[in-house]
């Protein structure tokens, strides 16, 4: 649910990255936090247990500049992967206006992904969201790995309505700004339709 | 879901009922987030605070009391309250759609504060009402032709976001 307010000339946006445990969806926000000038972004916040493992959010916000004289200003967060966490991903998918699908390339981690990806859709059911509707990319991550499996074979198997995919590898920054731009260009023009 | 849209009148609305709470119950700071997590608006001492944390946090710290009380079987919080050694946060929902957050220390008191909050809550919610009828007659009006900022958005602006 974007929230335009007239009075400030902002857009904000709501973008939630998915996946399954251990996937990268929070260091694809810590790389998107380094490689980003101090004033375009505000804290990164990281609601984590003490093995830092997300337990109920990470929390970005980034401005990304202006449009047709509004500042447009995304929110990203994460959810916690751990299959237990489901209470809590739920919450954070409320208002959601992109998502972001993390899957982990490794093969050994293929059914956790179809899963996640599962989860995802019945969790946004619940707010009342069809996924086949909602701007929504496709993240392969750990592509550096050696057990990670042929990107069109992934693509295969999670790819499910054509959406924009991108191979990354989180801590080095492949792939994380693409994936970002794209689903932010998806919630804009989803703006276009409203 | 329909997107939630401020306009300049309701807004300074908001931000009177807000700054009138702040003095009435002498706090330090208040301010209205939606259940997503975005600021609405503010009043008071913000210098000091990151509002954007303080927003997203305020609004996860409810989503989490609602799934809680849901488990238990019961609608909602309306009103959750933390107390520390200086400060104090008083969060109570407004029309089951907006949060609104008081920061008060010991000049105030929690007696004064909720007593404060539930008149500002009433008139809160008459904003909000008013806000989602406009949205609606909003909507009405884009069917009808009416053109929204934007509906014009290219491509090229959204590169242009992205450009290093």
């Amino acid at each position: 649910m974007t929230f335009i307010n007239y009075a400030a000339r902002e857009i904000n946006c709501k973008i939630v990255y998915y996946g399954p445990g251990l996937c990268g969806k929070t260091t694809n926000l810590q790389y998107i936090y380094d490689r980003t000038n101090p004033a375009a972004k505000g804290k990164l916040i990281s609601l984590a247990t003490e093995t830092d493992r997300t337990l109920f959010f990470d929390f970005l916000p980034l401005d990304l500049g202006t449009v047709r004289g509004f500042k447009t200003r995304f929110h990203l967060y994460t959810v916690p992967g751990q299959v237990f966490y489901d209470a809590s991903r739920k919450l954070i998918l409320k208002g959601v206006d992109g998502v972001v699908f993390v899957a982990d390339s490794q093969e050994a981690r293929m059914d956790a992904n179809i899963e996640s990806l599962q989860n995802l859709e019945k969790n946004l059911a619940e707010h009342g969201f069809d996924l086949p509707n909602v701007p929504y990319v496709l993240q392969l991550n750990k592509r550096d790995l050696p057990t990670a499996m042929p990107a069109d074979e992934l693509y295969r198997q999670l790819n499910f309505k054509g959406e924009p995919t991108f191979e990354a590898t989180a801590p080095s920054g492949q792939g994380v700004f693409d994936t970002l731009k794209a689903v932010a260009k998806q919630v804009l023009m989803e703006l276009r339709k409203k | 879901m329909s997107d939630f849209v401020l306009f300049d009148e309701e807004f300074h609305q908001i931000k009177d009922v807000i700054g009138r709470l702040k003095a009435d119950a002498q706090a330090k700071v208040v301010f209205i987030v939606d259940k997503n997590g975005q600021q609405i608006a503010a009043m008071g001492d913000m210098d000091s605070l990151d509002t954007t944390s303080l927003a997203s946090l305020t609004a996860g710290n409810v989503a989490a009391t609602d799934g809680l009380a849901r488990l238990i079987g019961e609608k909602e919080f309306p009103v959750l309250f933390h107390e520390g050694e200086r400060d104090n946060v008083y969060i109570s929902i407004v029309g089951q759609r907006v949060i609104l957050v008081v920061i008060f220390d010991e000049r105030s008191s929690l007696g004064l504060v909720r007593l404060r909050v539930r008149k500002a809550n009433a008139e809160l919610e008459r904003v909000f009402e008013t806000i989602q009828k406009k949205v609606e007659s909003e909507k009405v009006r884009r069917q009808e032709g009416f053109d929204s900022p934007f509906a014009e958005i290219t491509d090229e602006d959204i590169d242009s976001l992205f450009r290093e």
